[in-house]
């Protein structure tokens, strides 16, 4: 852990409030933001512990505990709500319960027009995901319960 | 003659199957021997289309959607290479009635182009702008921005040209161009399709902010949800070489939080803190980023401003009515048979914008409400549906154009469940440094349960609870929480009984 995270803040030692990229980074390499990092970071960018706690606990985005192999998030926002929405999200719900898929609420993927939108691991989109279309994604997936 | 096909890699696009398509279309074009140059472009707008597939004819443009990977070998035994006959056939894309009637200043080049080549889009007249900001000195353009008008997209509407100059005019050996790209409301995807499909309009824009303002080095804050948008940014900055010479831009990506979209919580959030909203005064124009002069501006305020300056402040005002200067790039998005972008003059209703493009909803069923402005704006009725869409227009009405997102709803609505969900997303994202936002949205929620369980006489206290967080709270976050629930109890009362 310790010679990536040297690696991370030698990446952004130039860089003015360097916090927030150096978390990227983190939870891009390890998944999520370990409790271990937090003093090695308030050390190299003199903060204090609870300052960069203070950080990571504000923003929806940074997750302290290790996500499941997959991680679905569905769009909650209205655009996605007049057209099925939460009945998405509810059957989500009850598909991925004691899967070791992550299911979070997003709130709006830009997707506005084309809802209701999903989002798998991070990059991946898809739009008007119906129940049956769900599914099958997950299906794909290999993580079904 | 090599035979051009446009995919677009917006990322609207992309979860409807754009990149399967564009992968399928090599394969088959190989397997035929056929010789194709693949341009990944950004979208049209018109996405009960996408994935919308444009090949380069003699007779211009033609486009074919939507497409699916198992249309692939049926497109090529028609010879769409060369524009052939298909059910998928669209014809000429310009000419199709949706972008036709519109009139695109900000999004001329979404769609066209190579959003990833600086070479397309100074073929397609950009950088022009900057190569006349160069030859003027820092206080004409910022006159020129203040006489076209424009005032900012991001919703506030504040004028451009007094906030840039208030930037010039205050005395500093560091300054900052903040572009504003934490698109976080729902029914708004304008900022992420500019991103995508033609990000160097967006980087003139900034570039041409720091000449006029004496900065040189400029932050994208782009919200996590659009990881394609912050992809295009860094290969288009990437790509610039030295066309913006001494100005630099540092692409920042946010983290999740709504309320960033606030100026003065973005700037929090770049600096490294929590992104909690400061209080005013003093101004970003003055202590901003690190403490120094900053102009915050939303990425289609920016992206006008190259065209401002290469077609002449008066072109761009000459658009629109009233104090409402240019045009506005709509999002029609929700319950809506033909979603997408609609950039028009201000000045267009409501109703135009649903019925004439939107064509009423997907649904099939009547139109009940529209949400205009994101999850601050106010719910209309369709007795408003003739509102204009101008600032000061929707203002009167009780309403928010806010940055032109227009959500639609069908007649299963539940308005107050909307009322509910607003006060909620609020609890939610509140930023916690205000009470009135902090405290007031969570007994908001508890408020409209028990109107909902029948005690209708706490209406009167929810009323007093929204005076309280419009007038208490100390950014927009709170003080425009009430626009859609006071909005759902005032025109939707049935729904709260």
């Amino acid at each position: 852990m310790v010679p990536t995270l040297n690696a991370i803040f030698a990446n952004h030692q130039h860089c003015s409030g360097a916090l927030l990229p150096i978390l990227h980074e983190i939870q891009h390499a390890f998944g999520y933001v370990p409790d271990e990092v937090v003093p090695l970071i308030a050390k190299q960018l003199n903060l204090s512990r609870a300052e960069v706690h203070g950080v990571i606990t504000y923003y929806h985005h940074f997750r302290r505990t290790p996500p499941g192999k997959h991680v679905v998030r569905i769009c909650c926002a209205e655009a996605c709500q007049s057209v099925g929405g939460e009945t998405l999200a509810e059957y989500a719900k009850e598909k991925l319960q004691d899967s070791n898929t992550t299911l979070e609420p997003v709130y709006c993927l830009g997707l506005c027009a084309i809802g209701p939108a999903m989002q798998i691991d991070e990059t991946k989109l898809h739009a008007k995901v119906t129940p049956e279309k769900f599914d099958a994604l997950i299906d794909a997936l290999g993580e079904r319960s | 003659m090599t035979i051009i096909v446009y995919v677009p890699c917006d990322a609207a696009a992309l979860a409807l199957g754009a990149d399967e398509v564009a992968v399928a279309i090599s394969a088959e074009s190989v397997k035929r021997g056929l010789e194709i140059k693949l341009v990944r472009n950004g979208s049209r707008g018109l996405f009960w289309l996408e994935p919308l597939v444009e090949v380069v004819t003699a007779q211009g443009r033609i486009a074919y959607g939507p497409v699916m990977v198992a249309d692939v070998p049926g497109l090529f035994k028609s010879s769409f290479t060369t524009g052939g006959d298909h059910p998928l056939r669209l014809g000429n894309i310009e000419s199709l009635p949706y972008l036709a009637k519109q009139q695109r200043v900000t999004f001329r080049r979404v769609g066209l182009i190579d959003p990833r080549s600086l070479a397309d889009y100074q073929a397609h007249g950009g950088g022009k702008g900057l190569d006349i900001a160069r030859t003027m000195t820092p206080a004409d353009i910022v006159r020129a921005i203040t006489d076209s008008g424009l005032r900012g997209r991001g919703g506030a509407a504040f004028p451009t040209g007094i906030k840039w100059k208030t930037v010039l005019e205050t005395a500093s050996t560091q300054k900052y161009i903040v572009c504003n790209a934490d698109e976080g409301d729902s029914g708004t995807f304008s900022d992420r399709m500019q991103m995508e499909g033609d990000p160097y309009c967006l980087i003139e824009g900034m570039a041409i902010a720091g000449l006029a303002v004496g900065a040189n080095q400029g932050y994208i804050y782009v919200r996590s949800e659009y990881p394609h948008a912050i992809a295009t940014l860094n290969a288009a900055l990437a790509a610039a070489g030295d066309w913006l010479g001494e100005f630099h831009i540092e692409v920042r990506q946010a983290a999740g939080a709504y309320v960033c979209g606030e100026e003065t919580a973005l700037l929090e959030s770049i600096e490294g803190k929590r992104g909690i909203v400061r209080s005013k005064p003093p101004l970003p124009a003055i202590s901003g980023l690190f403490g120094q002069p900053t102009v915050i501006n939303n990425v289609i305020t920016l992206a006008s401003v190259p065209d401002i300056l290469a077609r002449g402040a008066s072109f761009y005002r000459d658009l629109g009515v009233g104090r409402s200067r240019g045009t506005l790039p709509f999002q029609l998005a929700g319950n809506i048979k033909y979603g997408g972008l609609v950039e028009v003059p201000f000045g267009l209703t409501l109703r135009e914008l649903l019925v004439d493009y939107g064509g009423g909803s997907r649904s099939g069923k009547p139109l009940r409400a529209v949400q205009v402005g994101g999850p601050l704006g106010a719910y209309l009725p369709e007795t408003q549906f003739d509102a204009v869409l101008d600032y000061e227009a929707f203002a009167a009405v009780g309403a928010v154009l806010g940055h032109g997102g227009i959500v639609a709803f069908d007649d299963t609505v539940d308005m107050a469940k909307q009322a509910r969900y607003a006060m909620k997303f609020c609890a939610l994202e509140s930023c916690g440094k205000c009470t009135p936002c902090r405290i007031g949205s969570t007994r908001g929620v508890e408020l409209i349960d028990r109107i909902r369980a029948g005690q209708s006489e706490q209406i009167p206290l929810l009323r007093d609870l929204c005076d309280t967080m419009t007038y208490g709270s100390m950014c927009a976050m709170g003080s425009m929480t009430p626009y859609p629930v006071l909005s759902a109890l005032n025109h939707f009362p049935e729904d709260f009984q």
